[in-house]
């Protein structure tokens, strides 16, 4: 059985905003498939004495003291934007979608 | 649409309500949650950014110590257990409010997790039990533009400001709210209240509605007696107290009238209206974003030392529900007369008033008396009347003076909510002082006596009740601006008659 279907590729470049022809559908459907399989494979050999790794080095508790530190220019911070208006951020408007949070 | 609302005392006789409450609150650190960059509320748009809170490619989060000591206190000071260790989340989603295209919040380990807060509503305690209190981060603020009505349906351009994006930011989340039954929009607003004046209380944040460092959302359900819960709409843009019981009101009525219509409920975002107090419709939770949590790969992991934990526990301050007890004590008040000061909204303005001289039952008169009648009639916050708890005790020491008697001191006060200046500055300014020169008093009083030689005589044979209708002669001669204490034992001194 595969291990990720069609829709659910489909699904995934909706959410991430990306135009997917059919055609490239089926490729990406396969190919993503292989991908999960082997990694599959890898949490097959995983035991119980193996905890789930997200960080790759043991550390925790990293903090920054709470000082403040320069900021950018609004010139600068608006350098590689795409379209600039009063100083803000320009970009096209969101359909039918709501604040997130 | 038209339709008649149903009676609420018909409603909660029918139906059960559920509640729930979601609150988010802007921790008041220096800088942001993973950056360097200062908080202070407004600013020129994009001049508190940095590459970090850009999202710009290459930059690294570093968690804010300060942040994480405050949510572990709150979670403290809400009776949550702390999490040993967790970790942060990307929440991805594509609204431009965010630069980097996600959120980085907390998903499935919340750092305080399984509390409670207690709330007192009509003399009752009612217990809410708090689900997770999680740490993530603020957006930017979005303007629309190029619809008609700058509201995001019809806009064609968003202009955003990154300013706030990146601001610590904790979200509490009680577990559903039930058996409160006509009570439940008292019970939401109790809540978000306590919490408001618990986190106060920490320092850790201005929780200020207006200015959007303490927001809410509401979520509403009814249910027949005995049966499933009902199906919730969540209501947001909930930008005051008051508006948090209003909003469980509208939404409790609005749904009665579908489901007594025999419709069913959809579970659905829906927006507040401050000016009408109703709510309509906003996304549809069926087409519900697909946030593809997942643990965030440059932030470590949060182990919270149960030795800091506990020295944090150890050193949190006196918590409002302790404190109030103490002031009521203080106070001499008794439960009643105590309720009615929280239900007011009353007890820091007269605490403040209290420390600044004046004695507990005259600051109660003036803030439960005029200045709750005031903000009333105006549908505002008691501590947002207009006068400050220094202006109402200036006003008390003016009277205590003489300088004001009581009829004046309220024409006064209503000049300071109005904002014509300070209780003096009003007092001079509208001519209003008592008139306590004696030179004056003294010959007004003559006056009297003089024009009613019957009634002195009265006076001077023993009946010491009769300067009454003399006292309400000079009052008239005085044009009420003296005080009549003061004119009756004037009046009994030029007659030789002790009082």
């Amino acid at each position: 059985m595969a291990a990720i279907s069609r829709e659910e590729v489909a699904h995934l470049a909706r959410l991430s905003r990306l135009a997917v022809t059919e055609e490239e559908l089926d490729t990406f459907a396969g190919q993503l498939d292989v991908i999960l399989q082997a990694v599959a494979q890898v949490g097959e050999v995983a035991a119980a004495d193996i905890p789930p790794t997200s960080h790759s080095v043991p550390l925790t508790n990293i903090f920054r003291e709470d000082v403040v530190t320069p900021c950018l220019t609004p010139q600068e911070a608006l350098s590689g934007a795409p379209d600039v208006e009063d100083q803000r951020f320009r970009v096209p408007r969101i359909l039918t979608e709501d604040v997130a949070s | 649409m038209t339709t008649t609302l149903p009676a609420y005392d018909e409603v909660v006789a029918r139906y059960e309500p559920v509640i729930g409450l979601e609150t988010h609150v802007e921790l008041g650190t220096n800088t942001k949650m993973w950056c360097g960059c200062p908080t202070d509320f407004g600013g020129e748009p994009n001049t508190r950014v940095c590459p970090v809170c850009l999202g710009l490619p290459g930059s690294l989060p570093v968690a804010n110590k300060a942040a994480i000591e405050a949510i572990i206190r709150i979670g403290l000071a809400l009776n949550c257990s702390i999490a040993e260790w967790c970790r942060f989340a990307r929440k991805n989603y594509f609204y431009p409010d965010m630069p980097k295209n996600f959120q980085i919040s907390q998903y499935d380990e919340p750092i305080c997790v399984d509390g409670y807060l207690d709330v007192e509503v009509n003399g009752e305690t009612v217990r809410i039990e708090i689900e997770r209190v999680h740490l993530e981060e603020d957006t930017g603020k979005t303007l629309h533009v190029g619809g008609a009505t700058g509201r995001i349906h019809g806009a064609t351009e968003s202009l955003v400001d990154y300013n706030r994006a990146g601001i610590p930011l904790v979200e509490i989340v009680t577990k559903p709210v039930t058996g409160t039954g006509a009570l439940a929009p008292e019970v939401a607003k109790a809540y978000v209240t306590e919490l408001r004046d618990v986190i106060r209380t920490l320092g850790v944040s201005d929780v200020r509605m207006e200015e959007g460092s303490l927001r809410c959302d509401v979520n509403t359900s009814l249910n027949l007696p005995g049966q499933e819960w009902g199906t919730r709409t969540e209501t947001k843009n909930v930008n005051s107290l008051r508006s948090v019981e209003r909003a469980v009101r509208s939404e409790m009525l609005r749904q009665a009238s579908v489901l007594d219509a025999g419709g069913r409920i959809t579970q659905e975002t829906r927006h507040f209206h401050e000016d009408t107090g109703d709510t309509t419709p906003g996304r549809s939770k069926e087409t519900a974003t697909d946030y593809r949590y997942f643990p965030e790969p440059d932030l470590v992991p949060v182990a919270p030392d149960p030795a800091w934990v506990a020295e944090l526990k150890a050193a949190l301050p006196e918590l409002p529900r302790v404190h109030r007890r103490r002031l009521q004590e203080q106070w001499g008040l008794s439960d009643l007369d105590m309720q009615s000061v929280l239900n007011a909204g009353a007890v820091e303005l007269i605490e403040a008033t209290v420390a600044a001289g004046t004695t507990p039952a005259a600051a109660r008169k003036w803030w439960l008396g005029e200045l709750s009648r005031r903000a009333n009639e105006s549908g505002v916050e008691l501590a947002d009347i207009g006068a400050t708890p220094a202006q109402v005790a200036e006003l008390q020491g003016l009277v205590d003076a003489g300088k004001l008697n009581d009829k004046m001191a309220r024409t006064v006060l209503e000049g300071v909510v109005d904002g014509e200046g300070s209780p003096t500055e009003i007092m001079t300014s509208r001519g209003l002082e008592v008139v306590s020169d004696t030179g004056a008093l003294t010959a007004a009083v003559d006056e009297a006596i003089a024009a009613n030689p019957g009634i002195a005589d009265k006076i001077r044979s023993g009946k010491v009740a009769a300067a009454g209708a003399l006292v309400g002669a000079v009052m008239k001669t005085t044009r009420g601006q003296a005080d009549a204490k003061t004119v009756r034992e004037l009046i009994l001194e030029r007659l030789g008659v002790q009082g």
